[in-house]
């Protein structure tokens, strides 16, 4: 596959041919090197970035989703659904990469897997307990005024575990972002990448490194007011209080 | 608004839930006639709620039958039979995340009214109940008062005109003072109506205020009494129904009549007695001429003008 390297290869040697006082003294925030390299290094780390989050977390949320619906409507498998959740979000992260590696190879796959597994903790047991939420009065109304099983939960039920939902996929959101950084460790790719070619240089590359995570960081932040807002336009009768 | 009634007849119906000693609702037979409001009233255990909730199927029969206009309701598809059954909970139970509108609308879209329709119905309910269906019905619940809610209960349980309304404890969660107005509305509303209504209460103000016929159950879910309110208080069938009406049985009857009722005497040398209009209830009267040392009043009719004089031993009969 083209586009992977393992960690550590690659020219991120700063470019002394410049001189520049600011890389030269390795300063905390150069703004000449993020404006050079900006479109070869640190925009596509972002890119790939938000690749990895969108398909992470859109993937996760169709499985947490789906078990959700078995652990809601079969209860007996709440808690062994649940368990295997937690298990899963147990597993160190480093181990889970380096363990994946000689199975997937030095693929997105190798890095999806993982991000994948994590979201499915808070992801299922966030949906589970917006379904359970519904009050017994309003499931009572709802029964008695004719709603059929399925009618309940698609036009009750789960309108009203939006709210829980939502608050999940945020939570899920910022923290895949967080950790697919250090799935860069064994695979360059995101932005872990730059963090971790900066962190490989004998001095530490200290604009590169904080031009990274500050990407990471605005990354995490515009996606959870991304999902806030969504979550209100969802959610309307949760604005009047 | 057309007038629709069911007649409702419990015949036999039995209710005992597995595993626990007794019936909940035991052999309880008794015929709501349509248009009237039967309320269902005794101490908790005596399984009015269990009554009230087997009609629309919530719980099921054990044995024994229930008919709405003569068919069993058995042989109704049970959503079908929910759809037409009005149902108010004290909780009231409404969808939080729907506004007004749509929560009222909630069974006529289930049976696939169109939203034109569904809309001039919502309005036509929400002036109904008393609310303003301009700036009401986009409101969420969770901007309404208890009242209100409660208000919006009832609209939404009368939404496709159903024959018959079950109303378990409606004002029960209501402070005292929109208690006693929201029941005046609701017999106002009924007298337009005129649904058949079952009504489950624990207090035996209310079933007296608002019930056509009482019926009163017993520990173990047994009728003890079914009648009119005048008849459950003038003539209890028995210790238990004397209790639970309460030692002022008296006073509550005398407050089922009213002034105008009474055959009065000449308005004559009327001078100083205290004067109240003819609709106000011989209970009151009789307070009044307590607190003010009299022994007659002057009773006025709706312009104001004297119709006659009523002594307490009128009051009294």
């Amino acid at each position: 596959m083209t586009g992977f390297r393992v960690a550590g290869g690659g020219p991120v040697i700063p470019n002394f041919g410049h001189v520049n006082a600011c890389l030269k003294h390795n300063g905390w925030f150069c703004t000449a090197w993020v404006h050079e390299h900006w479109g070869d290094t640190l925009q596509p780390a972002l890119i790939q970035h938000i690749k990895l989050t969108v398909i992470a977390v859109g993937i996760g949320f169709v499985i947490a989703f789906l078990l959700a619906l078995v652990g809601f409507r079969w209860r007996f498998l709440h808690a062994p659904i649940g368990a295997l959740s937690d298990f899963l979000y147990a597993l160190p992260s480093i181990a889970l990469f380096e363990l994946l590696l000689p199975v997937t190879g030095i693929t997105t796959t190798t890095i999806l897997i993982p991000l994948i597994a994590y979201t499915l903790f808070v992801l299922y047991r966030n949906i589970v307990a917006g379904l359970d939420g519904v009050s017994a009065e309003v499931l009572e109304s709802a029964r008695g005024m004719g709603l059929t099983r399925r009618q309940t939960f698609f036009k009750v039920e789960l309108p009203l575990a939006v709210p829980a939902i939502m608050g999940g996929l945020r939570v899920v959101t910022v923290s895949t972002i967080s950790i697919a950084t250090v799935a860069a460790f064994l695979i360059h790719y995101g932005l872990g990448a730059p963090i971790f070619d900066a962190l490989g240089q004998p001095d530490i590359f200290r604009t590169e490194l904080v031009a990274a995570s500050a990407l990471a960081v605005l990354l995490a932040l515009a996606a959870d007011g991304l999902l806030a807002v969504l979550q209100r336009a969802l959610t309307p009768w949760n604005r009047v209080r | 608004m057309p007038t629709q009634a069911a007649e409702l007849v419990f015949d036999d119906a039995t209710k005992v839930y597995p595993g626990r000693d007794g019936a909940a609702v035991d052999h309880l037979s008794l015929t709501v006639p349509a248009g009237e409001i039967c309320v269902l009233v005794g101490p908790s255990g005596g399984g009015k709620t269990t009554a009230l909730k087997l009609v629309n199927r919530l719980i099921p029969l054990t044995s024994g039958y229930i008919r709405i206009d003569g068919r069993q309701i058995g042989d109704y598809d049970v959503t079908e039979l929910r759809r037409s059954i009005g149902y108010v909970i004290q909780q009231v139970g409404l969808f939080p995340h729907m506004t007004v509108e749509a929560n009222i609308g909630t069974v006529p879209r289930l049976l696939g009214w169109d939203r034109k329709r569904i809309h001039a119905r919502s309005r036509e309910l929400l002036e109904l109940v008393g609310l303003d269906p301009d700036t009401d019905r986009r409101r969420f619940p969770s901007e309404l008062s208890g009242g209100q809610r409660q208000r919006v209960g009832l609209a939404r349980a009368l939404a496709a005109n159903p024959a018959l309304m079950l109303m378990d404890e409606p004002f029960g969660a209501i402070d005292p003072i929109v208690r006693t107005r929201l029941q005046d509305e609701f017999l106002r509303l009924q007298q337009e109506i005129r649904k058949t209504v079952v009504f489950v209460t624990h207090d035996i103000d209310e079933a007296i205020r608002v019930g056509d016929r009482i019926a009163i159950l017993r520990q173990g879910g047994r009728l003890a009494q079914y009648d009119t309110p005048q008849r459950i208080l003038e003539q209890p069938v028995d210790e238990f129904v004397a209790d639970f009406v309460g030692r002022d049985r008296a006073l509550k009857a005398l407050a089922l009549r009213t002034l105008g009722e009474l055959e009065l005497a000449k308005p004559d040398g009327a001078d100083g007695l205290p004067r109240l209009p003819q609709e106000t209830n011989l209970r009151d009267a009789l307070a009044t001429l307590v607190a003010e040392h009299k022994n007659a009043l002057l009773v006025l009719g709706p312009d104001g003008s004297p119709l006659g004089v009523a002594t307490r031993e009128d009051l009294l009969g």
